[in-house]
C-alpha cells in the first residue's frame, strides 16, 4: 500500500522523540550538550547552523555516520524546519542508534528564538575558481585559502625583492598587501623591478605596483605608504600588518625594522641581493634568532656596496623575491617549515643553494635576555658612529 | 686542503676569485694562508691587532665558528670555510632619501 509523506513523517514522529529549542539551548547553556548534526544541503549549511554542531548530509548521513557519532551516543538530528531530521532519525534507528532525537522547528526556529548561530566564512564561486589549484593542496584548503584572504603582508620596498613577492602575493590572494616606498620608478628598474613599466617611469612606485596589483587581483586592497620608514612611524606602520617583508637596499632600514619586528612580535622574512648572490632567512621574534643575532653589527659603508654601486642580476631578485613570498605564506598558513634558523645563500652563477645555521644569541643586544631594546640613530650607527672601536678600525 | 668561499665584496681583493683552496688545520692558520695568497683581504676581515670584525661572520660547513672553538676551531680536509658579511642590497640601490623627480612624478605622490 501506497504511504504519503505525512504518513512518513507521522511513523517518524512516534519513532523519534523531539526536543525543542528551549530544552536544548538549556542543556547546551548547562554544559551538557548533546552532538547536534545537521543534515542539511551544503548551501543551507552555509548560510548559519548551530556553533559546534556538525554537518552530514542527509543523502550522505548512513555513510558517514560512522566517523562522527557512535550508536550508543546521545545525538540530536536538525534540519530547517523539524521534518527532513526526524525522517533522518529513523535511518539512525535502523543503524541501531537508540538515543536519536530531532530539533523541533529546525534551524528556523532556533534562528528565530533568538538562539547564537555560526555563519561560516566561504569562498565566492569566483574565488573558488581563482584559487582553485591552492584549494586543491591540502595544507591550503578552502580554509588556508580565506586565511591568506584575511591576512596582511607589508612589504618593505617595491623594488628588486618587493616586485616578485607582492606580485605573487597578490595572486595568492593575501588580502591586504601594504607597500612602503618613497621611490619613483626610473627606467634603470626596469632590468628586474617586474611590477612596474616602460609607461609608468617617473610614477610614485606604490602607485605603479598597485595598478598592476589590482589588474591582476581585485580581492586585494592596497595600501600604498609613500614614505620611508623610520623610527617615528616604524611601529604605528607594522603594526597594521601580519607579517614583514623585508627588501630594503640599507642596512638603516634593515636594522630598524629588526628592532621594531621585535617590539610587535611581527614575523620578519628577510632577503637581500648583490650581483650574483642572495641571502634569505626568516626571523620570528622570540622564537627564532633575529637578524642582529646573525649580524649583530652592520659592515662600513665601504664593505657594503649597494646594487647601484656593484649591481645585481635581475632574474636573482625574482627568485629571492618568490622565496621570500613563499615563507611569507608559510608564516601566513601556520604550515610548513620557515627559514627560521637558518640562512639560506643563493649563488646565481654557480648555481648552488647553501644552507647556515643561525641560533638565537642569548647575548643579542635585540633580542637576548638582557637585552634593553630600544630605537637608536641607525643611520649614524651604520655608518660607524659611536660603535665599538674594533669594529670600525679598518675604515 | 679547505676551501674558502669568498663573498661578492671581497671579490676585488682575491682577483675575483669566489672560491681558493688554501692549507690549515685551524680557522685561523686557515685565514692566515688566505692573507698571504690575498693580502688585500686582511684588512677587511681583521682588526690591525689580529681580531676579526663583528660584521663578519666565520662559517665552518654550516656551523657559526662563534659557536665551535672560535679561530682556533680545527678545519679537516674537504672542510668550507664561508666568509660571510652581511648584504645590504634591495629594493632601489637608490640613495635611503627621496630623489626628487619630474613635476609629473611629484603631482603624482600627492594623488590619492
Amino acid at each position: 500500500m501506497a504511504r504519503s509523506y505525512q504518513d512518513l513523517l507521522a511513523n517518524a514522529r512516534e519513532q523519534v522523540p523531539e526536543v525543542q529549542v528551549a530544552d536544548l539551548a538549556g542543556r547546551r547553556d548547562a554544559g551538557a550538550a548533546p552532538l547536534v548534526i545537521d543534515v542539511r544541503e551544503q548551501a543551507e549549511w552555509d548560510e548559519g547552523h548551530i556553533p559546534g554542531s556538525i554537518h552530514i548530509p542527509r543523502s550522505f548521513l548512513e555513510s558517514r555516520i560512522a566517523g562522527v557519532a557512535r550508536p550508543d551516543q546521545e545525538v540530536v538530528l536538525s534540519c530547517a524546519s523539524g521534518n527532513r531530521s526526524l525522517l533522518a532519525g529513523t535511518t539512525l534507528r535502523e543503524m541501531g542508534f537508540e538515543n536519536v532525537s530531532s530539533l523541533a522547528g529546525g534551524f528556523a526556529r532556533w534562528k528565530q528564538s533568538g538562539q547564537p548561530f555560526d555563519v561560516p566564512q566561504t569562498l565566492t564561486p569566483e574565488q573558488r575558481s581563482r584559487y582553485s589549484r591552492h584549494v586543491l593542496i591540502p595544507e591550503v584548503g578552502e580554509q588556508g585559502q580565506l586565511t591568506l584572504l584575511g591576512s596582511k603582508a607589508l612589504l618593505i620596498g617595491a623594488g628588486g625583492l618587493g616586485s616578485p613577492a607582492a606580485y605573487y602575493l597578490a595572486a595568492a590572494g593575501v588580502g591586504t598587501i601594504g607597500l612602503v616606498d618613497d621611490d619613483v620608478v626610473d627606467a634603470s628598474n626596469l632590468q628586474r623591478q617586474i611590477i612596474h613599466t616602460t609607461d609608468r617611469v617617473g610614477m610614485h612606485k606604490g602607485e605603479s605596483a598597485r595598478i598592476a596589483i589590482e589588474a591582476l587581483n581585485p580581492d586585494v586592497t592596497v595600501n600604498v605608504h609613500p614614505f620611508r620608514v623610520d623610527k617615528d612611524n616604524v611601529l604605528d606602520l607594522i603594526s597594521q600588518y601580519d607579517v614583514i617583508v623585508d627588501g630594503a637596499d640599507n642596512f638603516p632600514t634593515r636594522y630598524l625594522l629588526n628592532d621594531a619586528a621585535l617590539m610587535t612580535r611581527t614575523p620578519l622574512v628577510h632577503a637581500s641581493i648583490l650581483r650574483f648572490e642572495g641571502h634569505a632567512s626568516v626571523f620570528l621574534p622570540y622564537e627564532g634568532p633575529c637578524y642582529r643575532c646573525l649580524f649583530p653589527e652592520p659592515p662600513p659603508p665601504d664593505m657594503a656596496p649597494s646594487c647601484g654601486e656593484a649591481g645585481v642580476l635581475g632574474v636573482l631578485c625574482g627568485v629571492m623575491g618568490n622565496i621570500q613570498a613563499n615563507e611569507a605564506i608559510k608564516v601566513m598558513l601556520g604550515i610548513g617549515d620557515t627559514l627560521a634558523g637558518r640562512l639560506l645563500i643563493y649563488d646565481a652563477l654557480a648555481m648552488t643553494f647553501t644552507e647556515l645555521k643561525v641560533r638565537r644569541d642569548p647575548d643579542c643586544p635585540a633580542c637576548g635576555e638582557h637585552a634593553q631594546l630600544e630605537f637608536r640613530d641607525y643611520d649614524a650607527w651604520c655608518a660607524g658612529v659611536g660603535r665599538h672601536p674594533v669594529a670600525t678600525a679598518s675604515a | 686542503m679547505s676551501v674558502v668561499r669568498i663573498p661578492p665584496v671581497l671579490r676585488q681583493a682575491t682577483g675575483g676569485r669566489r672560491e681558493i683552496e688554501v692549507p690549515g688545520a685551524t680557522v685561523n692558520e686557515v685565514l692566515d694562508a688566505l692573507y698571504e695568497l690575498h693580502p688585500q683581504v686582511r684588512a677587511q676581515l681583521q682588526t690591525p691587532e689580529g681580531e676579526l670584525h663583528r660584521f663578519v661572520n666565520v662559517y665552518l660547513n654550516e656551523e657559526d665558528v662563534r659557536l665551535l672553538s672560535w679561530l682556533d676551531t680545527e678545519v679537516g680536509e674537504g672542510d668550507t670555510l664561508l666568509i660571510l658579511p652581511a648584504m645590504a642590497g634591495g629594493a632601489p640601490g637608490a640613495p635611503p632619501r627621496p630623489r626628487p623627480r619630474s613635476g609629473a612624478a611629484g603631482a603624482r605622490r600627492g594623488a590619492p
